[in-house]
């Protein structure tokens, strides 16, 4: 709160306050089932601000055409933008080239790719891959289906019951016959932040490669992947105030130019004859047929919309509301709060006794709260917590200390149709 | 609130916190196991028919919300001692009271079964109320399981 009143040191202006900042998002101001809409539910997806949404407009007025194709004006405006945007991401995650930033349709393509890509051609029987217990489905299917055809190892890095990762184990799982690391930089289910800096190095130590991903980072930390120093990092627009449809993989340049491309098509080729194919370079080998283009523009704007609100204040407003929200939330009874990591991105999973999750959802949105209620397409974490699922609360810098208040008299209305 | 009380009335709550006929069957000549992968709900519902096709005892046995619960344990209170045939109408019916083609205050068969009317109105919490059913069918059809996902969809789409 006491941020409120500080100034841009880039600018000398005064910041906007965060009321002020919440009311760039249009969506957030409406009502659900006749209460205003308190939305937490921003790890799914976050919303769109106003000029990110006009950004959208205004490339489907004045640029839209196809990128990479025509010598018309409109193609070449739309590949600026296109080109522009790219720029943006490279900055954002601080990569060395525009070209180590492929457009993809998400996380979950992004991972997809580099399993058929890199993992096909490295990974060979008896090799081992190294995922953690806290990884989301999208981080364990494609290795495990990458696993079986090629007869390799699928290894587990165990957490403890706060949903800390057991680094030990970690160390002790490692060894020659790992090729790949692939973990969350943040958990979707219980919000830890794992420490993926000593689990690259050690990876390298070992000669591995290591996918980190970043889903659910991005919109709440500075990303550096050469300070990193990361093979592969991967990410959602639709999570960082973008729209869906547009992710980003990150890979380093000497790993993604030995790559065979995922899809085949246009856009990917340099010459195509019935009898031969030759791919084009980096990074448009990756990206056969037209792309999402107005929303790789748009994932460009909200870079730009968080940058001018800045991560570390960011970072630090999400800290004050997960202190908030932890604390209100441990003084309701019969609430349980699962996930209690010391580093810890602004994800509240929690289950209230007695009361299935999925009824816990359905009462809270009666009163115009959106939380996620469900495995959080993390199963294993589920199991390894023995719930069937949680309810969980996630908390974007447009949120304020109301919606909480909000969140937990709903949690109290619970309480009371349930009689627990 | 009126709406979620119309939701979560009393007798559903108290079949969640009671259910009714739950456990193994241990002489039970058909079983069959339903689950909602994308929720997690999953029960075994469990029956002994016999030689004349009525339902002589039907339990269930797994987990899942309140709705889901309450679903199963009243589905099986109805079920006992109905003949297939009965059976096979009550299931349509429901299914018709989940997908608002049950005229509730016309002719059925339901009963007190029409506390989950509610349900109807929230489509993404309808495979809850349904799923029970929709295992008790595979049961009496001689499945083994159902799924809420995929060929099996219990609303039939």
């Amino acid at each position: 709160m006491a941020l409120d009143a500080i100034t841009n040191p880039k600018t000398g202006e005064p910041e906007r306050s965060w009321e002020e900042i919440r009311q760039d998002f249009p969506i957030l101001q409406q009502s659900v089932n006749k209460h205003p809409l308190v939305y937490l539910d921003n790890a799914a997806s976050t919303q769109i601000p106003r000029s990110v949404l006009d950004t959208l407009v205004w490339y489907h007025s004045t640029e839209h055409s196809n990128v990479h194709r025509g010598v018309h004006t409109l193609s070449q405006r739309a590949t600026n933008s296109y080109d522009r945007a790219r720029e943006k991401v490279r900055r954002f995650i601080h990569a060395a080239h525009a070209h180590e930033c492929i457009f993809v349709r998400g996380t979950t393509e992004g991972i997809n790719l580099v399993a058929h890509s890199y993992g096909r051609a490295h990974i060979k029987a008896g090799d081992e891959i190294i995922i953690s217990a806290l990884e989301h489905h999208a981080n364990i299917v494609p290795w495990q289906i990458l696993c079986e055809e090629v007869g390799a190892k699928l290894l587990v890095i165990p957490m403890n019951d706060a949903g800390e990762l057991d680094m030990a184990a970690y160390r002790e799982l490692l060894s020659e016959r790992t090729r790949l690391v692939a973990v969350a930089h943040v958990s979707n289910a219980l919000g830890t932040v794992n420490p993926i800096a000593e689990i690259i190095e050690l990876a390298h130590e070992k000669g591995a490669k290591v996918l980190v991903d970043g889903a659910q980072a991005v919109a709440h930390m500075q990303v550096d992947v050469q300070a990193l120093d990361v093979d592969f990092y991967v990410f959602s627009g639709h999570k960082l105030y973008a729209p869906t449809g547009i992710g980003v993989l990150y890979g380093k340049t000497e790993l993604l130019e030995q790559m065979q491309p995922y899809q085949s098509g246009g856009a990917m080729i340099a010459r195509v004859t019935f009898e031969e194919t030759t791919f084009t370079e980096l990074p448009y080998r990756f990206e056969a047929g037209t792309p999402s283009i107005a929303a790789s523009v748009a994932l460009g704007s909200a870079i730009d919309y968080i940058e001018s609100i800045g991560l570390a204040r960011i970072a630090q407003r999400e800290a004050d509301l997960l202190e908030y929200a932890t604390a209100k939330l441990q003084s309701v009874e019969g609430v349980r709060i699962l996930g209690t990591a010391k580093d810890k991105a602004s994800v509240l999973s929690f289950e209230v006794e007695g009361v299935h999750p999925h009824d816990v959802g359905t009462i809270l949105d009666g009163e115009g709260v959106a939380v996620r209620a469900g495995h959080h397409c993390a199963q294993p974490v589920m199991d390894r917590l023995q719930v069937p699922a949680t309810a969980r609360a996630s908390f974007a810098f447009y949120n304020n200390y109301a919606d909480i208040d909000a969140l937990v008299a709903a949690l109290y209305t619970v309480k009371e149709i349930f009689g627990v | 609130m009126s709406d979620l009380r119309n939701l979560y009335q009393e007798v559903i709550l108290d079949h969640n916190r009671k259910p009714r006929n739950f456990g193994v069957l241990a002489t039970a000549n058909r079983q069959a196991h339903g689950d909602n992968p994308l929720c997690g709900d999953n029960y075994t519902i469990y029956a002994r028919v016999n030689d004349e096709g009525v339902i002589e005892e039907v339990t269930f046995d797994g987990s899942g919300c309140a709705i889901s619960k309450a679903a199963a344990s009243m589905m099986t209170v109805r079920m006992k001692g109905k003949s297939i045939a009965d059976a096979e109408v009550l299931i349509q019916e429901f299914r018709d009271l989940m997908t608002g083609n049950l005229d509730v205050s016309g002719e059925h068969h339901l009963g007190h079964l029409t506390v989950f009317e509610g349900v109807a109105r929230l489509p993404q919490r309808v495979k809850c109320a349904v799923l029970p059913w929709h295992a008790l069918q595979a049961a009496l059809e001689h499945k083994e399981s159902v799924s809420t996902e995929g060929d099996h969809d219990p609303l039939g789409n």
